[in-house]
């Protein structure tokens, strides 16, 4: 699959302000061998891009640059492909703006 | 379990939840207001336009001290294709007046000042406090919450769900369905930073003067959306966004989307120059009339985005949340003052209160739209506006051409794209949803 690399979303999210829970990810992603098509369509969908494929063609997630839309969870939930929780409270993205 | 037992927990501290919690304490409540932010306002994101009229209905001098940005004198509406828009502008000296209509705003800031607001009056409001579920009895009725905290079960006697779009605690309870993809729309939001001079130049405006501008077109690759650009004091909001069903099915991704947005000719010499300090991404109610779910049940009310009022086609939301909000305490505080319980049945009295004020009455006027924009996307965002640009190109530009062959061409190219039944279709289906 190809993800379009052409904006660089990390220098976006660098700008944002976030407290990660070290080791408590509130998104978790239902191991799998082949990916469904929902979980592949989150690799772009994600504004984040939180969803990256490894090396054995899974999709996996790293919620530190999340910024907790939902995108996903409406996406990957009903499937069971992702299961989706708020960050415990004060931890996560905290916006300045908004 | 937190002995302390209140008359009401509030889920939520952005529009809907502040202002439900603000009313019930000023009426005497006892409040508890709950939310899993920093502060009020850190989890929040809008374009964002403030409806004074609302607020004032709630704290009739907040221009007192509120953080607002600018007042709107000017609305753009462009119609985009990828090199030009067409563009419907209004700009009015009657904007100017001493208690404006409409104000730019920066959530963060305002949901803080609001939420001070909600103090004042008696609330009590806890932060970084993440509600997990909603406590329900044997048979159902929601009796409180379960929060993250230690101890973490507070009792009350009905609980305000202003917990926003994704409304988790709801679908958790099993008290309506979680949001569908063809529902709600992924929009994501950069904070554009300026001199507040180079912002006034360019927007051509006076002190504290602002404009929006709302832009529909090629911009969304055929996808329903729209983008928006928001003047502030010091900064612009820069935005995109597209039903998250259209961002599955064409596999586009938002920041590709926003950054071609900004990249446009029409946008880019607004911006350029700026330093980006933000990037935000948030779900918007799309789904209409239809979409809203169960409004109340035997111990609990639903406000705001995670009710889904958001009246899309113009573009309000907040205030429909602030209206939701007021009406739901108001309603609450009857069935209390009456000395009822707060049952299924009494809290009726809501969605009834509700259905006799604008909210539910615009939500119900554009109970079609939805659905005609969502399965015409590519004629309503696609072909239209190209063609429209075009003729406008035809039409403006000379070149020895007569008149009636610029005419005649202009026409060719609608009934080419569309034929004359889609034509007619269209414009046919616009106006039955829109009347």
């Amino acid at each position: 699959m190809k993800i379009d690399r052409s904006v660089r979303v990390e220098d976006k999210l660098f700008c944002n302000r976030y407290l990660v829970d070290a080791g408590r990810p509130h998104i978790k992603v239902r191991a799998h061998t082949r990916p469904s098509s929902q979980l592949l369509a989150l690799l772009k969908a994600c504004p984040a891009r939180c969803y990256d494929l490894n090396d054995k063609g899974q999709v996996e997630v790293t919620v530190d640059g999340c910024m907790e839309c939902g995108t996903c969870r409406v996406i990957g939930e009903s499937t069971g492909d992702v299961e989706w929780s708020y960050p415990r409270g004060g931890y996560g993205v905290l916006f300045k703006f908004g | 379990m937190i002995e302390e037992r209140f008359d009401a927990i509030v889920v939520g501290a952005g529009m809907a939840g502040n202002a439900a919690a603000l009313t019930m304490a000023k009426k005497g409540m006892k409040v508890l207001q709950l939310e899993r932010g920093e502060y009020a306002g850190s989890k929040n994101v809008q374009g964002a336009i403030l409806y004074a009229d609302m607020l004032e209905k709630l704290i009739p001098e907040f221009r007192e001290d509120a953080p607002l940005e600018r007042h709107l004198v000017e609305q753009r509406f462009w119609i985009m294709d990828d090199r030009s828009h067409v563009g419907l502008h209004y700009r009015s000296e009657d904007f100017n007046e001493e208690r404006a209509n409409r104000y730019t705003i920066i959530r963060a800031q305002f949901d803080r000042w609001f939420s001070s607001k909600v103090r004042e009056a008696g609330a009590t409001v806890l932060c970084e406090t993440t509600v997990t579920d909603l406590a329900q009895d044997a048979y159902g009725r929601v009796i409180g919450v379960r929060t993250d905290r230690q101890d973490g079960e507070i009792r009350a006697d009905i609980v305000v769900l202003a917990e926003g779009v994704n409304g988790l605690l709801g679908t958790r309870a099993h008290l309506r369905e979680r949001p569908k993809p063809n529902k709600v729309a992924l929009a994501v939001k950069e904070m554009h930073f300026l001199p507040r001079e180079t912002i006034e130049a360019r927007f051509n405006l006076n002190g504290d003067e602002g404009v929006v501008i709302e832009a529909a077109g090629t911009i969304s690759g055929g996808m329903t959306g729209m983008g928006f650009i928001y003047a502030n004091k010091e900064c612009i909001s820069v935005g995109i966004g597209c039903l998250v069903a259209d961002f599955h099915r064409t596999g586009k991704t938002p920041y590709e989307l926003l950054d071609r947005f900004k990249r446009h000719p029409s946008v880019a010499p607004l911006i350029e120059g700026s330093e980006v300090k933000e990037y935000a991404a948030h779900l918007i109610p799309e789904g209409g009339y239809k979409a809203i779910p169960q409004l109340y049940g035997d111990g609990w009310v639903v406000v705001g985005d995670a009710a889904q009022l958001n009246n899309a086609m113009h573009r309000e939301g907040s205030n429909l949340a602030m209206t939701s909000g007021r009406i739901a305490a108001e309603a609450i505080f009857q069935v209390k003052s009456r000395r009822l319980a707060m049952t299924k049945e009494n809290l009726a009295l809501y969605k009834r209160m509700l259905d006799r004020s604008f909210v539910l009455k615009d939500m119900k006027k554009y109970k079609d739209m939805p659905r005609l924009m969502h399965t015409n996307s590519q004629n309503f965002f696609l072909t239209y506006p190209q063609l429209i640009s075009k003729a406008m190109q035809t039409y403006l530009r000379v070149d020895g051409t007569p008149k009636t062959e610029k005419q005649k061409s202009t026409l060719k190219s609608f009934v080419n794209a569309r034929s004359w039944i889609g034509l007619f279709g269209d414009a046919f289906r616009f106006a039955r949803a829109w009347r």
